[in-house]
């Protein structure tokens, strides 16, 4: 049987492995590609496809455990929660994203390259959320 | 947290030239190690003073609780080696070379050392010398691993490896700590690989440890800050491991949550695992030069 979810990592992101492979199933889970009761793939069945280190995957799935996201059963494996937050609205997420996509034509407008865009957005995004991280712990 | 692997002051000279220097390092029990640093850092020298291949000119290894140099039978059965480059003999069989492994190990596990061998489908009548570079990796890491060994320590396992090559590698041993448990040591020059398999680091520079710690909990605890040259460092919330100046610009490597909110155009971003070892490397290098 093949596995619901195939995960991948990018080397470049600062972001370290177990974070993105549970955002990865977050993602997966808020855009209804993954519900309630699935399967998550095995550490084993990871290892094989990613040669990183098991204990990363159990680490990545103890997380989002706590986040109330999937529950582990001792033998069985790990399953998407039956009480997993549900997947985001069209009705939230369609305007916003044609928000962005509004910004973002008119920053091109106004002559910003593409470097200038990701700098301009780095720079706000982390002022939007570096409060918010700290607070809650995220980062020591 | 329970040490496999511990040093005491443990210092090596080669003549005029020091080795490691004052090593106080204890690594952890059922975790991946990665000892990173330059050429020359003491990566090798560490991993032979811990089998016993040297002695310590001054200072102790401890493995399981032994002395390296007094209690080196009741190390060695419990600990596979693979030494750089890989040492077989090239007129050996694939079979001969288990065989040659049985012989020389009293823990031998025969079938589990085949498996090994099978899972890359060697074939068992081949010459050493007639395998391919990669090959020669398996059969090497596999008589490693086929005495089942509670701890494996591997000098640059995945050098000269082409990309498939290495990331099968690094599969077989992942598969095995999935499996077995077992506390793995290696040493590395590419991070991507450490990164990829490395719960634990160990940063070697001129023969003493400069960084050590748990890979993510050191990636999650470093930022870098790109901003213009007349920024204080007051500015900026967390220790300065590195700053590098352009002649408007400063890159900073920092070692906390970096500044909350900073109006001057700085941007600070999480820092890769690259940037966080060379920022550390590089500092120290350049005082000992």
């Amino acid at each position: 049987m093949a596995a619901t979810l195939r995960f991948r990592l990018d080397p470049h992101s600062g972001v370290p492995t177990y974070m993105q492979l549970a955002q990865q199933v977050r993602h997966a889970v808020e855009y209804g590609i993954l519900r309630p009761g699935d399967q998550l793939p095995t550490a084993r069945e990871v290892v094989e496809d990613l040669a990183i280190n098991p204990n990363t995957v159990l680490k990545a799935y103890r997380e989002l455990e706590r986040q109330g996201f999937v529950h582990g059963r001792p033998g069985a494996g790990t399953f998407i929660a039956a009480d997993a937050p549900e997947p985001l609205e069209r009705a939230v997420h369609t305007p916003l994203r044609r928000a962005l996509d509004r910004w973002l034509h008119g920053a091109k407008d106004a002559g910003l390259d593409r470097d200038s865009v990701a700098a301009l957005f780095t720079v706000a995004f982390q002022d939007a959320f570096s409060r918010e991280e700290s607070t809650h712990g995220r980062r020591r | 947290m329970d040490a496999v692997v511990e040093t005491s002051a443990l210092t090596k000279r080669y003549g005029s030239v020091i080795a490691l220097s004052d090593c106080d390092l204890a690594l952890p029990e059922g975790k991946v190690t990665g000892l990173v640093g330059p050429n020359g850092a003491g990566k090798t020298t560490l991993i032979h003073l811990a089998v016993g291949l040297l002695r310590p000119t001054a200072g102790s290894v401890r493995v399981f609780g032994h002395d390296s140099v007094r209690e080196t039978s009741k190390i060695l059965p419990r600990v596979g080696f693979v030494a750089q480059d890989r040492p077989l003999y090239r007129d050996l069989t694939v079979a001969d070379t288990l065989e040659l492994g049985r012989r020389l190990n009293e823990r031998w596990d025969p079938a589990y050392a085949l498996a090994r061998v099978r899972r890359f489908g060697l074939p068992l009548s081949r010459k050493i010398r007639t395998l391919s570079t990669g090959q020669r990796a398996h059969v090497a890491t596999s008589v490693a691993l086929g005495k089942r060994p509670d701890l494996v320590l591997l000098d640059e396992p995945v050098a000269n490896l082409d990309p498939i090559a290495r990331l099968a590698l690094l599969e077989e041993l992942m598969s095995v700590v999935a499996e077995d448990g077992l506390t793995v040591v290696f040493s590395a020059n590419a991070l991507a690989d450490v990164e990829r398999v490395c719960e634990h680091l160990v940063i070697l520079v001129n023969g003493r440890p400069r960084l050590v710690g748990d890979t993510e909990e050191l990636i999650e605890s470093h930022v870098v800050a790109i901003g213009p040259r007349t920024q204080g460092v007051s500015a900026l919330d967390g220790d300065l491991i590195e700053a590098r100046h352009a002649e408007r610009q400063t890159i900073r490597l920092l070692r906390g949550p970096g500044p909350a909110r900073v109006d001057d155009g700085t941007i600070v971003r999480p820092a890769t695992l690259e940037e966080i070892v060379l920022g550390y490397m590089r500092p120290a290098m350049e005082v000992a030069a």
